[in-house]
């Protein structure tokens, strides 16, 4: 049986799955670690050299991202916004971000992927393809848990989209060891669109602090209308609210302690500073 | 599965196991020395290589993936002048000199797309290469006044 298969097309990768039991592989970067001792226990199916899967595309109303782009592919594209190549310019170091793909880092759906909480952000969704079907799911109801996704044996994921909304305050925060190849202790990322001193919008997501990415809908609602004077006067509950949904844990690289510290002293200094970032 | 490479300018098919890292293939098969092993997670950046004019971990990659690319290491590049200068200018820097060919092969690859790349951009490129004795601070030092000849 081969161990690695290289379809020439989507149609012929997803055939493939279709018939048999593969494991689809698109950078490796995880994968190979992960199987450094062990043998694999299935085929692979190299996706990552598909062109049909490695494009940035800005149709006017989304930019959508095909799962096999490499972060270097989308830290040298047009259509990416600046903040998104922010937070792409500290995953890893440059040898990896030549390999590792944004469809490995969703799939893997690692609680510390450090592009989850910009595209938990951006509401983006995800389009997972079978030979003859083909759905889009919001990001937030594909990742289910750490390495578990709503994808299925038979299934490709094939693009990421997200709208094009305009915010006029990015912020983004990675906590790690150190600049390069360091795998975030937490993460934060915060938009906002403030206008005339009023919130029009606002997203806020965290990474790293819970088993998936941390964003709450109904906390940054409280936040719209508000004004200078109005955020200040629910700062605190606005924390705490946040303090209940987070569910931090110990691990080889930080403490639930740390983590909740940090993450809500972030908080506090973004709704603080949201009007002059 | 049969596999074929470029390898330093030469053209090269064998039958082998797709599986097989890189890394292994190059120093096992193709006597390639100058790709060392320091973590074999992608961490260390002493695999290092060239496919197609990008960096890459030779760890991180199955040989089977390479198939029909070019691939250039220290042994290909030894002569080019790129590669002497910049060897010039790191003239006794190294110590130990593990993480030595990773260091020059990410700086090669800089070099070679940007001929005056400033000191953010050489921070940058050797970032993916752990050096723990020599530091990083005088290589940059010696290569951000480059001239440009």
């Amino acid at each position: 049986m081969e161990e690695f298969i290289i379809p020439k097309s989507l149609n012929e990768a997803l055939r493939i799955m279709s018939e048999m039991d593969v494991e689809p592989f698109a950078g490796g970067t995880d994968i190979m670690v992960k199987y450094r001792y062990d043998k694999p226990a299935k085929p692979f199916l190299f996706i990552g050299d598909l062109k049909e899967l490695r494009y940035v595309k800005d149709d006017g109303e989304y930019i959508r991202i095909g799962s096999s782009t490499t972060y270097s592919e989308l830290l040298e594209n047009r259509n990416i916004d600046k903040i998104f190549k922010e937070i792409i310019k500290k995953i890893a170091s440059p040898s990896i971000r030549n390999r590792g793909t944004i469809g490995g880092n969703i799939c893997n759906a690692s609680p510390a992927a450090d592009t989850l909480p910009f595209l938990y952000g951006m509401d983006c969704e995800v389009q997972i393809v079978s030979i003859n079907n083909s759905r889009f799911i919001p990001i937030k109801d594909f990742i289910i848990s750490p390495k578990r996704t709503l994808i299925l044996k038979n299934e490709l994921l094939k693009e990421i989209r997200y709208k094009k909304e305009k915010f006029n305050k990015y912020f983004y925060r990675k906590i790690g060891l150190r600049n390069a190849n360091s795998l975030s202790k937490l993460s934060f990322f915060g938009c906002a669109r403030i206008k005339k001193n009023i919130i029009e919008d606002i997203r806020i997501s965290m990474g790293a602090v819970s088993p998936v990415v941390a964003r709450e809908r109904e906390i940054e609602k409280m936040l719209l209308g508000l004004d200078k004077k109005g955020l200040n006067s629910i700062k605190e509950e606005i924390i705490k609210r946040y303090e209940d949904i987070i569910h931090p844990i110990d691990d080889q690289r930080s403490t639930a302690e740390y983590r909740r510290e940090i993450v809500l002293r972030i908080l506090n200094y973004f709704l603080e500073n949201i009007y002059i970032i | 599965m049969k596999v074929k490479i470029f390898l330093n300018g030469e053209k090269i098919e064998m039958e082998i196991n797709p599986l097989k890292r890189l890394i292994d293939v190059l120093r096992e098969d193709l006597n390639i020395k100058s790709v060392k092993e320091g973590c074999g997670e992608g961490e260390c950046g002493s695999c290092m290589v060239i496919i197609n004019e990008k960096v890459y971990n030779s760890c991180l990659i199955p040989v089977g993936s390479v198939n029909n690319k070019k691939i250039l290491t220290i042994e290909g590049i030894e002569n080019k002048k790129i590669l002497k200068e910049i060897k010039r200018r790191l003239k006794d820097e190294f110590q130990c000199g593990f993480c030595e060919n990773g260091m020059l092969i990410s700086l090669y690859a800089l070099f070679k797309k940007k001929r005056k790349p400033n000191k953010e951009e050489i921070k940058e490129a050797i970032s993916g290469n752990l050096c723990r004795c020599t530091g990083y601070q005088n290589i940059v030092n010696k290569l951000k006044i480059w001239k440009n000849s």
